[in-house]
């Protein structure tokens, strides 16, 4: 085993390419030595709905979801989505959240504000001890292709952990199709320089 | 080679190293993706039956016939199955039979929480329950091999955690499988349930019993692991792994087969702690069982019969019965402040489903519901299902709704696989009995909500063999049916004409909107706009409940509501919206060829 027992919790929403996120993060820890567990729950809406990941790694893992207030690292591909799994970071713990917002049904319906970006920055740096928040959609948007943006934000957390940068890029190019590749390589690099 | 692997798709790769041959069940989530990955072996015949006891007696025919099987099912599934999983329990199998039950402790997408467990103690027959990837896998190589020794199908039953989490696991390989079998063993008192022969199984059933409570106490995955003896715990399944973590100096007795039970190995245990409690998630089968041989624990006045018992609530709920010291509860994070806007589940942009729903809607007609995606109809801004029960149930609720002779005509919605599921039946009834009502079946050409599974509508199997496709109309006329419409579900003014035909008509009338899930469909049209000029923002299209239809900055300068806007982004180019705007302002993009 290389290091210490990290939790991560992934939050978005269905269509942003989580699951395969969170496979990657999970294959990336048994690598690197680690016992592995992971856990998706997701809602009823193939597209739409709330996604969310556990992973983790440790030396010896039981349970396949994480308790609130224990995770190292709570990744979000969306800003209601990360918001609403505030609870679940460790204080000191590090957020990584990708600047987008989609609205659900419930906003775009009137029913409901968005919560504001500034107050629910301000709550995240509150809870964790390190916030990063990261171009991710614009940066595989630019990248021609916008469902890069998973490999974009693993890029970014890939940068914040200590393990090496060749065992992340093997498991992308295992897991995207033969064509993107190159692409995804790319992602995975423009990545790790929003958190460098 | 160790990799990581969910627990159905270990199930998959227990079966495969388990020798498993012929494969079948019906999809349903927590379980469709074990055949989904059973299909990858091409060493294993596997199929989407029509419904699971369909299954179970194709799978039953198999182990007579001395080939190793396997049926799935989620927990409702049990309930279709389970009429002919009892009868093999009588019978007996020449080669193993393991039946995959995939329960759903906090209903994540099921009607119910029921426990299969009690399904293995109703048809005598053994239980096993992984609690990891690793063990699935073991299971169903263990679970056969238990098949053929005590001549019984075994039953595995996960939780969707187990099924839906991924863990480590050793791969082994596959043992050599004859390539021919026969012929049939004729063996017409044991395969016969016939009153008389079966009379002389039963003591040979509950003899069984015995002999599999006496393995149960030597099966290696019913193990005591001490720790303090203060507290002691039994427990199974993933719940176990949950505990392990809440309770790390607890000792433990952690279950794997849970049916026949160990009564040794609890009595031992039991007797060397202090207080001992049975954790388990929904009903207190363990615990019925242990204070039935007399011994004194608790369990359901701590853990609740309700939802999944996560490792949050284990250590909240035992903190507060002094399982656990205060100091050791974990603080939990910030919670976040105000009013969150949930994002519930919607049809997809571009699903051939709304058109029904806008018009049932608009025509206020009580509606039978059915299972699939097109649930959520009963849901804003729809609010037009008002009854849903079981597969195939919207069809003879319809019917009990005609014989009641409610004053207004009434419909029944059903998808395409769950009409050949159980829909065929009820539908016969109707025809039978000169019932009144319509049955909008809404073709899709797939079994959408289970993640897009083939059925008998398709023109291929899970196999990926090409097939004779069943046309539902064709098939709607022979079981006597006389007034059948089949109408393009995207066409909304054909559809409303047609809706008001079928209601109109005194008898059984078919209404068939067919059109594709646009998951299966290689037909996606370029994003539709808004003319933001001639939208007067009266919220006709919000109406669809379509996601990439969304409310827009500009206003109305009388009404002060906002004007429509679609997302480019989420628009499939369906047409609908455009169909159902009085104002025109609902278009294609211009220099659009199509």
């Amino acid at each position: 085993m290389s290091g210490r027992a990290l939790n991560f919790l992934i939050a978005g929403v269905g269509g942003q390419g989580i699951v395969m996120a969170s496979d990657i993060l999970s294959e990336v820890g048994a690598r690197s030595g680690y016992d592995v567990k992971k856990s998706d729950i997701l809602g009823l809406a193939v597209r739409g709905g709330s996604v969310v990941s556990h992973v983790r790694w440790a030396e010896r893992v039981h349970a396949p979801v994480l308790e609130e207030g224990n995770a190292d690292y709570l990744i979000g591909f969306e800003w209601l989505e990360v918001f609403r799994r505030i609870s679940y970071v460790k204080a000191g713990g590090t957020i990584v959240v990708n600047d987008c917002r989609l609205d659900p049904v419930s906003v775009s319906s009137g029913q409901l504000p968005y919560p504001d970006r500034t107050e629910m920055l301000s709550q995240l740096e509150r809870a964790a001890g390190k916030v990063y928040v990261i171009p991710g959609l614009e940066t595989a948007i630019e990248l021609g292709n916008s469902r890069t943006l998973n490999i974009v934000v693993l890029g970014a957390l890939s940068k914040l952990l200590d393990i090496e940068a060749g065992v992340w890029k093997e498991v992308v190019k295992e897991r995207v199709p033969a064509r993107l590749v190159a692409l995804n390589q790319k992602a995975f690099e423009r990545g790790r320089s929003l958190t460098g | 080679m160790r990799v990581l692997l969910s627990g159905n798709e270990a199930i998959a790769r227990g079966a495969y190293e388990a020798g498993i041959q012929v494969a079948a069940g019906y999809p349903g989530t927590p379980s469709s993706e074990i055949l989904e990955n059973v299909a990858k072996y091409e060493e294993i015949y596997s199929e989407w039956s029509v419904n699971e006891k369909v299954a179970m007696d194709m799978a039953a025919g198999a182990a007579y016939s001395g080939r190793r099987a396997m049926v799935t099912t989620k927990q409702v599934g049990m309930n279709v199955l389970s009429d002919s999983l009892f009868y093999t329990v009588y019978t007996g199998l020449e080669a193993g039979l393991v039946v995959v039950t995939a329960d759903d402790p906090g209903m994540f997408s099921s009607q119910n929480e029921q426990d299969n467990r009690y399904y293995a103690k109703l048809g005598k027959l053994p239980l096993l329950e992984p609690g990891d990837s690793q063990e699935a896998k073991d299971f169903v190589i263990r679970g056969i091999e238990l098949s053929e020794s005590f001549d019984t199908p075994v039953m595995i039953r996960t939780t969707m955690r187990t099924s839906h989490s991924k863990s480590l696991v050793d791969l082994g390989e596959r043992p050599e499988m004859k390539e021919e079998v026969g012929p049939f063993t004729r063996n017409a008192e044991k395969y016969n349930c016939m009153c008389l022969w079966a009379k002389k199984r039963h003591p040979m059933v509950e003899d069984r019993l015995l002999r599999l409570a006496d393995y149960a106490e030597t099966f290696p995955w019913n193990r005591i692991e001490w720790g303090d003896r203060s507290l002691g715990i039994i427990v199974s399944g993933v719940v176990y792994e949950y505990a392990r973590e809440v309770f790390p100096d607890a000792s433990f007795l952690k279950l794997g087969m849970t049916f026949p039970l160990p009564r040794l190995l609890i009595r031992e245990f039991a007797g060397g702690v202090k207080r001992l409690v049975v954790i388990e998630e929904l009903d207190p089968f363990l615990e019925e069982q242990i204070k039935a041989m007399g011994i004194e624990v608790v369990g359901k006045e701590i853990f609740p019969p309700c939802d999944e018992l996560l490792p949050q609530t284990l250590r909240d709920l035992g903190t507060k019965a002094g399982l656990l010291p205060e100091d050791r509860a974990r603080g939990a994070g910030t919670q976040p402040s105000g009013e969150l806007p949930g994002r519930s589940p919607v049809l997809c942009p571009g699903c051939p489903h709304r058109t029904s729903f806008y018009l049932l809607n608009k025509m206020k007609l009580p509606v039978a519901g059915d299972i699939g995606c097109y649930n959520l109809g009963a849901l804003p801004p729809f609010n037009a299902q008002h009854t849903m029960g079981a597969m195939g149930a919207s069809i003879g609720v319809l019917h009990g709704m005609g014989k009641a002779r409610l004053p207004e005509p009434a419909a029944a919605t059903i998808g395409d696989s769950t009409f050949f599921h159980a829909g065929i039946p009820p539908l016969l009834n109707m025809v039978h009995n000169h019932g009144v009502g319509t049955v909008i079946i809404m073709d899709n050409f797939t079994t959408a909500m289970t993640g897009h599974q083939d059925n008998p509508g398709n023109d291929f199997t899970l196999m990926g063999e090409a097939t004779r496709r069943v046309d539902i109309a064709e098939l709607v006329r022979a079981l006597g049916v006389e007034k059948i419409l089949t109408v393009d579900a995207f066409d909304v003014e054909a559809m409303e004409s047609a809706l008001k035909e079928c209601t109109g008509y005194g008898g059984t009338a078919v209404l068939i909107a067919r059109g594709a899930c646009v998951f299966v469909s290689r037909n996606p049209q370029p994003a539709y706009v808004v003319d933001t000029d001639l939208c007067t923002a009266c919220g006709r299209c919000f109406r669809l409940g379509c996601p990439a239809i969304v409310k827009g900055e500009e206003r109305n300068e009388k009404t002060g509501r906002r004007k429509a806007q679609i997302d480019p982004v989420l628009c499939t180019g369906c047409d609908v919206c455009r169909q159902v705007c009085p104002t025109e302002a609902i278009r294609k993009p211009e220099g659009n060829p199509s």
